[in-house]
């Protein structure tokens, strides 16, 4: 890439409102999905008892199974959040600065 | 190219029939009735892939072509290509045989294997298809010395694929002696051969639909299993709970079946195969590759989705299909318990069949094979990528890059991969014989430390941090693909059980924390000592490799056809 494409796109503020929207957004998910996971091990290492509870009165379902089904599932819903924005305003943004500066 | 094809034909034709007539003669002297379906099955799925190999063949000319697809692949097509590609029959087998043993510690174990997706996502997936064009390589010497890194991102990238390749067709060959009773020997060699042909004349058209007709025939086989189980034995009311409590009540491990057991005891080895799960798997080059083969950003992130989509599911009815296992499997007078040499009654053909066998005791025969063929096709699959992805690193890493320094017809290169796909399959059935009495369950495992603490490291460090040089690179690199290498051979797994030699010298079974710290602490330094001309540029040219990698302008485009 020329330098001064580079220099036409960083001085673009639509790319720095991409740049740190996309990144704050990937980080925040990220740290979310840490901590359902290390917080579903740390559960099984530490308190066993939690999740042995039966679900309900009677229940020989225990709670751990809707948690650890729902630690499945939230990483489906956080990949379908940051797909859902990124293919929407990044992408928009992103054709934006593209038609600004090419 | 007339030629070709005719060779192309005969062989495939020879390989067919070669196929059933060995399955024949063998299936006459074991259980021929449970045979027959499932080898006209497999017969059928060969025939067909065969046919689309044929297919890709004519329209797989270029170097963009064989590596990637000619980058016309779409996001949903590449995620069941990745589902496809990540699902191994090790995991369909081995991890609803771990839930009939073992029940909720199953669901755990199967949790770890999903986390990585959301990660490659966040991290990796747009960022790769931005700044690449055929491997991951291409991505961390962007900016860098072309010689040294690519050798580094090559033997991290084979060495992977060499260790997920003999777990892979020792389970092949084991799963294929079991099912179709056919000799371990002709197992291996056919699955070696197929995948040769699929490689060298389909290139990565030919494997991303082998890939997605298994992950369709994975997926449907085990929902009718999974489903089916639950619908016999809550008799029609489909209600988990029920199921749960049938299966505590045959289950020798009663209520505690439904708790965490024992499979998380220390806290550090749980947190370090958990992150070698994570991202290890943003570390495979074969999963890594997928990503070229779509055309933009916008479709590396929907095949994403659509592949963490599947590979839930997938999970989640394996575990239905542990506990139906229980159920409908377990009770001594079922048919499916033997009592083994040590007196113990166990299922038929090991805890690893539970799903095969469930596929009897709901479908008959019938969905026997079907499951039978399937697993055999997931082999295929997952196979076939290791091996395009071995030959990429010989023929676009090392010989165009490293050994030609760039300056190489494509035509030329193409040529080189194929060769390197013959080698691969070769060795690949060579090793399969060679590791046949060998215990290979560690090999997943080690893979993913392998793959945690070489690849991945300098992949997202040269992604997201402008100071990092060639120096700090390599030291990190290297250091990460040896210690990980190194803390699992003296490790309790390969020390103490494998090699017996006693108490092991590094005392967890899991490394990859310690790797990993390792890996990144040998970029890190390296990087802030260097003070070298090189350095300066390296750090110089971070703006524009962040400037396309942000949007994209200047990446490897469109489809070429």
């Amino acid at each position: 890439m020329q330098q001064d494409l580079v220099h036409a796109i960083k001085s673009n503020p639509k790319y720095h409102e991409l740049v740190s929207k996309r990144r704050t957004f990937a980080v925040i998910l990220a740290i979310v999905m840490l901590v359902i996971y290390y917080g579903f091990i740390l559960i099984i290492a530490f308190n066993k008892e939690f999740l042995s509870q039966p679900l309900w009165e009677g229940s020989i379902t225990t709670v751990g199974i809707p948690i650890g089904l729902g630690v499945i599932i939230s990483a489906f819903v956080l990949t379908g959040i940051y797909v859902f924005r990124a293919n929407s305003e990044f992408d928009r943004l992103t054709n934006e600065i593209k038609e600004e500066v090419l | 190219m007339r030629l070709w094809q005719n060779a192309f034909v005969a062989l495939a034709l020879s390989l067919v029939a070669g196929a059933a007539l060995a399955a024949g003669d063998v299936g006459e002297v074991k259980k021929q009735a449970v045979n027959i379906p499932a080898i006209v099955m497999f017969l059928a799925f060969v025939a067909a892939t065969l046919g689309i190999t044929y297919w890709a063949a004519q329209r797989t000319k270029t170097a963009k072509d064989f590596y990637a697809a000619g980058g016309g692949i779409t996001g949903f097509q590449n995620g069941l290509a990745i589902a496809g590609d990540y699902m191994s029959a090790a995991s369909f087998l081995g991890i609803s045989g771990l839930v009939f043993i073992n029940g909720y510690d199953g669901l755990i174990y199967s949790v770890g294997w999903l986390v990585g997706w959301p990660f490659i996502m966040f991290l990796i997936a747009e960022q790769l298809r931005n700044l690449g064009k055929y491997t991951y390589a291409d991505v961390v010497s962007y900016r860098f010395q072309r010689v040294p890194m690519r050798s580094l991102a090559a033997t991290g990238s084979l060495v992977v694929v060499v260790l997920y390749l003999i777990g892979q067709m020792v389970g092949a060959g084991k799963l294929i002696q079991v099912l179709f009773g056919l000799d371990y020997v002709y197992a291996v060699t056919i699955v070696g051969i197929l995948i040769i042909l699929y490689v060298t004349f389909g290139g990565m058209l030919a494997t991303t639909w082998v890939q997605i007709i298994k992950a369709c025939l994975l997926l449907g086989g085990a929902t009718i299993i999974a489903f089916g189980a639950l619908h016999v034995v809550t008799e029609g009311s489909w209600s988990p709970e029920a199921l749960f409590r049938k299966a505590t009540e045959i289950h020798a491990k009663k209520d505690a079946l439904m708790r965490p057991g024992a499979l998380v005891t220390s806290p550090i080895e749980a947190i370090s195969l958990g992150l070698a799960l994570m991202f290890g798997t943003a570390g495979l080059p074969h999963i890594l590759m997928r990503f070229f083969t779509v055309p933009n950003a916008t479709e590396a992130r929907k095949s994403v989705f659509y592949a963490t989509g599947f590979i839930g599911y997938f999970y989640i009815l394996t575990f239905l299909i542990g506990f139906g296992a229980i159920v409908l499997l377990m009770a001594p007078d079922s048919g499916y318990m033997v009592t083994n040499a040590k007196g113990v009654l166990e299922l038929k053909g090991g805890q690893n069949m539970a799903a095969v066998q469930l596929a009897s005791a709901v479908g008959g025969n019938l969905l026997l094979g079907f499951i039978s063929a399937v697993a055999f096709a997931t082999i295929l699959a997952v196979v076939s990528g290791l091996t395009l992805a071995g030959a990429s690193a010989i023929s676009h890493d090392l010989y165009a890059n490293v050994w030609a320094h760039g300056n190489v017809d494509e035509q030329q290169e193409v040529r080189v991969s194929k060769m390197a796909t013959l080698v691969l399959g070769v060795i690949a059935i060579l090793l399969g014989i060679a590791f046949e009495q060998q215990n290979v369950a560690y090999m997943v495992g080690l893979t993913f430390a392998v793959a945690a603490s070489a690849n991945f490291p300098i992949l997202i460090v040269s992604v997201f941090w402008s100071k990092m040089t060639t120096r700090g690179a390599l030291l990190g690199g290297w250091l990460g693909l040896v210690s990980s290498t190194l803390f699992v051979i003296l490790g309790p797994t390969v020390w103490t059980d494998v090699l017996k030699l006693g108490d092991a010298i590094f005392p967890f079974k899991n490394p990859a924390l310690f790797s990993m710290a390792i890996a990144f602490i040998g970029i890190w330094l390296g990087s802030i000592l260097d003070n070298s001309e090189n350095a300066k540029q390296e750090r110089a040219a971070f703006e524009a490799q962040d400037v396309r990698c942000q949007t994209g302008i200047g990446a490897e485009g469109a489809a070429s056809h």
